[in-house]
């Protein structure tokens, strides 16, 4: 893997692998030294064009982890802001000597064209671009899933016939993209439940089945349920008329979580909106893995950028040479 | 393309029996030992160990199982012995970034951990001894132990490093164009030590 733009570029067994790369990291999260040396001498830049607080404090976290040294850049208050181009602002970072860069960017498409072009050589690794795509958030949904379906024996492990239903603001949400192409190579089946206004216009958007009543979703008894957070920057597009009105048809309330079986997860990506998307008993009950799709976010990003930057090609059954 | 095969399953059985006899004898008993083998053959080799001196050591078995605060003891961990574990080098080998990709194995460690325990390291071929340096620092990020020691199915030679093995199977003089391979049953479906010449890109 040498760069990680999209969960559509990702076979199973690829996405089996990076999973269970992170099991390893997350065991090293729970010893007493959380630092592994595989990364040391690197420098990894956090090229973030779009706020972010929590991919991005996340992705620093991975890296120093892995013994790398972190630069992050911020548009605000950059050279950007005086109108450089990406471009250049990449071949100014790179003539500092990096090796690889984690990129957030507003225009859908940015990490690609970064990976594609010639104005640096390192390994790319997309942490969301615009309402595209945010693979390594697929990835440790994915994750989070497969610890609590399979526990201790979850190496190896794929998601088959996991029922996923994912709510809310499927036209703009990144996450949600990036989960269905990679929940689906992982075997598991994705559902959007969210009012029409709030969907791309096909028949089966990226493959999903689609509601257009959240108690006719959770009706057929899901495994997961994915709240999205309501954007609310968005709030004046006119997508839903208000916000009380949302949360009645589209929200996670006491009342429908009261009714979810109880084998079944609940996530969010954060931050959370709560009593808007979600209610608070349901963010808080032992069924949510809100905090934990944190704690494996680090575990995620710490195999992500391990396999990019060591160049790993290798399967876990690749032949060792005696060394 | 020679191919000479040097131990078999019983040259194998023995030299084990007799590497679990000398780690009892050298710690006089077994408290406080800790095997720890070094995936994938490594790994292998110590639970073989493992059984063996549960065979030949009363004592070896007696410690009390610290397993009160694992929580979801399940499948494979399952009755796992608290006395023997994996420890993966991968992300501390010195040849990382080179190109190579590794990916890494699982450790894991006695819940009882390694902290003022003698570890013995349990690795199937000694050669250049870059991994037993990459184990040594492994070793640092999980505990302090009393002791490292090291026991080693095949010792070929031409070490890179000051490290030698406390314990030996087999001392195999090689060029070093040659190959040495250890298969074992649990993974390769066959027990042999087999050394190869290197030049017929012979796998």
């Amino acid at each position: 893997m040498k760069h990680l733009l999209s969960t559509a570029d990702l076979s199973r067994a690829e996405a089996i692998h990076i999973l269970d790369v992170a099991e390893e990291m997350a065991e090293v999260n729970t010893r007493e030294v959380r630092k592994l040396p595989a990364l040391r001498g690197k420098t990894v830049v956090n090229l973030f064009f779009e706020d972010s607080t929590r991919t991005r404090i996340s992705f620093e976290a991975a890296a120093k982890r892995l013994s790398a040294d972190v630069l992050n850049f911020a548009a605000k208050g950059s050279s950007v802001s005086k109108g450089e181009s990406l471009k250049d602002t990449v071949q100014t970072l790179g003539a500092m000597g990096i090796d690889g860069i984690v990129m957030r960017h507003g225009a859908s498409g940015a990490p690609r064209v970064l990976a594609d072009a010639d104005w640096i050589d390192v390994p790319v690794v997309n942490a969301g671009d615009g309402t595209h795509e945010h693979p390594t958030q697929a990835l440790l949904d994915a994750f989070t899933m497969r610890r609590r379906l399979h526990g201790a024996g979850s190496r190896g492990q794929a998601l088959d016939g996991v029922r996923v239903l994912i709510v809310g603001d499927v036209l703009h949400s990144r996450v949600a993209r990036s989960n269905a192409w990679l929940l689906q190579t992982l075997g598991a089946s994705v559902t959007f439940a969210a009012p029409p206004t709030l969907l791309p216009v096909a028949s089966t958007p990226f493959g999903a089945t689609v509601h257009h009543d959240l108690d006719v979703a959770l009706a057929e008894d899901p495994d997961v349920v994915m709240t999205l957070r309501i954007q609310q920057e968005r709030m004046n597009d006119a997508f839903f008329p208000n916000p009380r009105e949302y949360t009645r048809h589209w929200g996670l309330t006491a009342s429908r979580f009261a009714r979810l079986d109880e084998r079944t997860l609940i996530m969010h990506p954060g931050p959370m909106n709560r009593g808007l998307e979600i209610a608070g008993v349901a963010a808080d009950d032992p069924r949510s893995t809100v905090v934990e799709q944190v704690e494996n976010g680090v575990s995620v990003r710490m195999a992500v950028l391990y396999l990019a930057l060591t160049g790993s090609e290798a399967t876990a059954a690749t032949k060792e040479t005696v060394a | 393309m020679g191919t000479r095969t040097v131990l078999q399953h019983s040259d194998i059985t023995r030299a084990l029996t007799r590497i679990a006899h000398e780690i009892l004898e050298a710690n006089h008993g077994a408290s406080d030992l800790v095997l720890l083998g070094i995936p994938t053959r490594g790994a292998v080799l110590a639970e073989r160990l493992d059984r063996i001196l549960a065979d030949i050591e009363p004592e070896w078995a007696d410690i009390e199982p610290e397993r009160t605060s694992e929580p979801a003891a399940t499948g494979a961990d399952a009755g796992r012995s608290h006395r023997v574990g994996t420890l993966d080098v991968t992300m501390h080998r010195d040849d990382l970034g080179h190109g190579i990709g590794r990916a890494p194995h699982r450790t894991t460690i006695p819940a009882s951990g390694i902290d003022g325990k003698v570890v013995v390291l349990v690795d199937d071929v000694l050669y250049s001894g870059r991994t037993v340096r990459a184990a040594l620092d492994a070793l640092q990020g999980i505990g302090r132990p009393r002791a490292v020691r090291l026991a080693v199915l095949v010792d070929r030679g031409h070490r890179e490093l000051p490290i030698r093995a406390d314990h030996v199977g087999k001392n195999l003089p090689t060029a070093s164009d040659e190959r040495v391979t250890l298969r074992l049953t649990e993974t390769d479906g066959t027990d042999e030590v087999v050394i190869e010449q290197g030049d017929g890109g012979a796998a």
